[in-house]
């Protein structure tokens, strides 16, 4: 399954999905988020939401010099925070901006497709969908 | 990071050296949880004692708690600072992502103080702070552009908060505000002239620390408990589907909606400047606070025509409140929803709070009706009720003062009156505006007692409700304990960054049990007291720079107009402000 934005339109940019995404490792704030969601060139413009689209040949996979992001069969990545020497290669090669990072371990962050941030969205703008 | 690590450390700013600091005041946040109760002591311990509001003496504070950036609808930074408006304790809470942000770049609060010697905007991204040359950006007429340009050169995009001023704080309008992501606002006492005073045009704030927890899994039951009663019941509803616009039916239909500087209770075009209408024909968007999955920010799309070239449209996007609609609408008599879209428009891009905007110009036109005040006071032209477009020039007179009638009008209504007259009808309390409700005594005893004066929710508009559903009779002492006593609980709400609208959701046990979460094992005895040692503290800041109950005079207006609730009179509302001193200072 991947994460799919299904109508940008209807976010109202609570960043609600951001913050449960980060939850997951057990603490609150931002810190670990996988996903942004941005002004579309301020808030009168509406939000972008920007999520991993959990590409088969991903350009960030390539772009790692050591081979630490693993490529799913079915598409995305997952991160093997041990080899990561954290250049940011992948962050330049996705160009969605869909890798975030952590300032704290100086580590990318990958969306995973877990589909949790989609159970703390009031309007219905994510959904898990196959491959 | 210890739990008490992430929230404590205060950010200090010297304007006159460009020099910062950092401090750890845990001291501050276990005594006092953060916000409106940190911000008062930070703002005790940094404003000089008997400081020129708008001078290097006085001193901004921005404060969160251990629950921003923690729980959903934590969104409002408390703003503490000396107001230009009032002359003593002035308060403001703002949403957009202000408060998620300051609290992820690692500070629980930042104190600004002195002057900068030339126009300058401070950016901070993840903890690390820059001065930055804002030269170019000062007496650009609209805080819009402002922001987009200061938007186009930072980093943090999705996370930041862009806190900026417009025109109207650079002119040191005493009732200028603080802008923060296009349409939040730090309103009413003066925030934005404070900063123009210390050549601060603005200030941008991103960060992504990571935020630890003492419980995690009572953290996460709280968290849901919290989120599913803001998305899933009807405790908010009210907020998000029309939002606050639909109070101008409600007031109107039991007469409590002020209308023509509240010559009357009720506006015959009320339906054209209501929720609903406006939702109807104008509702492009609606937007949110980091961290609220509520969204009660609605925007309107006005489309308007190019004077000259056919086909040729501009389309903006206002936002609008409740208050904007009675203080920009029924207040001036306009009717016209258009005009008032317009009028809130030009308002929001010179930053000006626009409930005492709307209050002054209420005044003013009532002064030129009754031949008080004459053109040449005006600058040449006519107010007139309903004049939406004459209403906009007003509103540029006031920032930019051209004369002494306009210098006047920016130090707001209760300054005005005292040199012009018709201080019967000068509409203030404490020399604030009043907002959006005649509904009776309690409201307007609210007004002149409370302590947050930036906020208009003070629960004496429920009394009168009460008062006039059940026809029960409140004494002036009676309606004084209520409010005290509710006033005192959102303390505690305003010290932990909890938006008002959520104070439905956020009880005692929740509260109790969140801040269990995050480190604080408090009893609800102990929750309480802190309550009421902030109102005490508020207090003691007031009468320290010389507020005076004494002081306080009601305006012969809101007795000649008549409210729904009960019968009142002067020595019913002196009798109320006689027992509301003695009961406080029965806490200092």
């Amino acid at each position: 399954m991947r994460l799919k934005v299904i109508d940008s339109q209807r976010c109202v940019g609570c960043q609600s999905c951001m913050f449960a995404c980060s939850r997951r490792f057990g603490q609150a704030g931002l810190a670990n988020t996988c996903m942004n969601v941005v002004s579309a060139g301020g808030m009168s413009k509406g939000f972008k939401v920007i999520v991993c689209r959990a590409c088969k040949e991903p350009p960030c996979a390539k772009a790692c010099p050591v081979d630490a992001l693993l490529v799913n069969p079915k598409g995305g990545v997952k991160l093997k925070s041990e080899l990561c020497v954290g250049c940011k290669n992948c962050i330049d090669a996705c160009i969605l901006g869909a890798i975030q990072w952590n300032e704290e371990t100086a580590k990318p962050l990958a969306c995973i497709q877990c589909g949790f941030c989609i159970k703390y969205c009031p309007h219905h703008v994510l959904e898990l969908v196959e491959h | 990071m210890k739990v008490e690590n992430s929230f404590s450390k205060i950010l200090y700013i010297d304007l006159s050296k460009m020099k910062f600091s950092v401090e750890e005041r845990y001291d501050l946040f276990s005594k006092y949880l953060g916000g409106t109760g940190v911000a008062t002591q930070l703002l005790k311990e940094n404003c000089k004692e008997g400081a020129d509001p708008l001078s290097e003496d006085n001193a901004l504070i921005l404060a969160v708690s251990p629950f921003a950036g923690v729980f959903p609808l934590a969104s409002k930074t408390v703003a503490m600072f000396k107001s230009p408006l009032t002359g003593d304790l002035g308060e403001s809470h703002a949403g957009g992502r202000s408060a998620v942000a300051i609290r992820s770049t690692g500070y629980g609060a930042i104190v600004i103080t002195g002057k900068s010697s030339s126009p300058v905007y401070i950016s901070i991204h993840n903890g690390k702070v820059r001065f930055r040359n804002a030269y170019t950006l000062w007496g650009m007429r609209s805080c819009f552009q402002a922001g987009a340009i200061i938007r186009e050169r930072e980093s943090g995009s999705g996370i930041r908060a862009i806190m900026r001023i417009g025109k109207s704080g650079e002119n040191g309008v005493a009732y200028s505000a603080v802008t923060t992501e296009t349409y939040r606002h730090f309103g009413r006492l003066g925030m934005g002239a404070v900063m123009g005073s210390k050549n601060l045009k603005a200030l941008v704030v991103s960060g992504k620390n990571s935020i630890p927890l003492a419980d995690k899994k009572l953290y996460r039951e709280v968290y849901n408990e919290i989120y599913d009663a803001a998305v899933k019941s009807d405790v908010m509803k009210k907020y998000h589907d029309i939002g606050t616009s639909g109070n101008v039916l409600s007031l109107q239909k039991i007469g409590a909606l002020p209308t023509r500087n509240l010559q009357e209770g009720k506006f015959e075009n009320a339906k054209e400047i209501d929720g609903v209408h406006i939702a109807e024909h104008y509702l492009g968007r609606r937007v949110a606070c980091a961290h609220c999955p509520v969204g009660c920010i609605h925007i309107a799309n006005i489309r308007e025509p190019h004077p000259n070239e056919p086909y040729f449209y501009k389309t903006a996007q206002v936002s609008y409140d409740y208050e904007l609609l009675f203080a920009l609408g029924s207040m001036l008599g306009i009717g016209d929803e258009k005009g008032m879209l317009k009028l809130i428009d030009e308002v929001e891009a010179y930053c000006l709070d626009a409930m005492s905007t709307g209050v002054v110009l209420a005044w003013a036109t009532e002064m030129f009706e009754k031949g008080l005040i004459n053109k040449d006071h005006l600058n040449g032209i006519e107010l007139k009720w309903g004049d939406a477009e004459t209403y906009e020039k007003a509103v540029e007179y006031i920032v930019e003062q051209p004369n002494d009638f306009y210098k006047a009008l920016a130090k707001g209504v209760a300054h005005a009156s005292k040199i012009y007259g018709g201080e019967d009808f000068a509409l203030a309390f404490g020399k604030n505006e009043m907002p959006g409700y005649h509904t009776g005594p309690g409201c307007h005893i609210g007004y002149a007692i409370g302590t947050r004066h930036s906020h208009l929710c003070n629960a004496g508009y429920s009394l009168d409700q009460k008062m006039i559903v059940d026809g029960t009779k409140e004494t002036p002492q009676s309606i004084v304990d209520s409010l005290m006593k509710e006033e005192k609980w959102r303390q505690i709400l305003s010290s932990l960054n909890l938006c008002f609208f959520a104070r439905g959701i956020y009880t005692m046990d929740v509260i109790k049990r969140g801040l269990k979460s995050v480190g604080f094992d408090l009893t609800e005895e102990e929750i309480n007291s802190i309550g009421e040692q902030v109102y005490a503290e508020k207090y003691s800041f007031k009468f320290r720079e010389g507020f005076s109950f004494a002081d306080q005079k009601w305006p012969k207006r809101i007795f000649e107009t008549k409210s729904p609730s009960i019968e009142f009179d002067s020595k019913f509302m002196d009798e109320a402000l006689a027992y509301a001193e003695k009961k406080i200072r029965e806490l200092l």
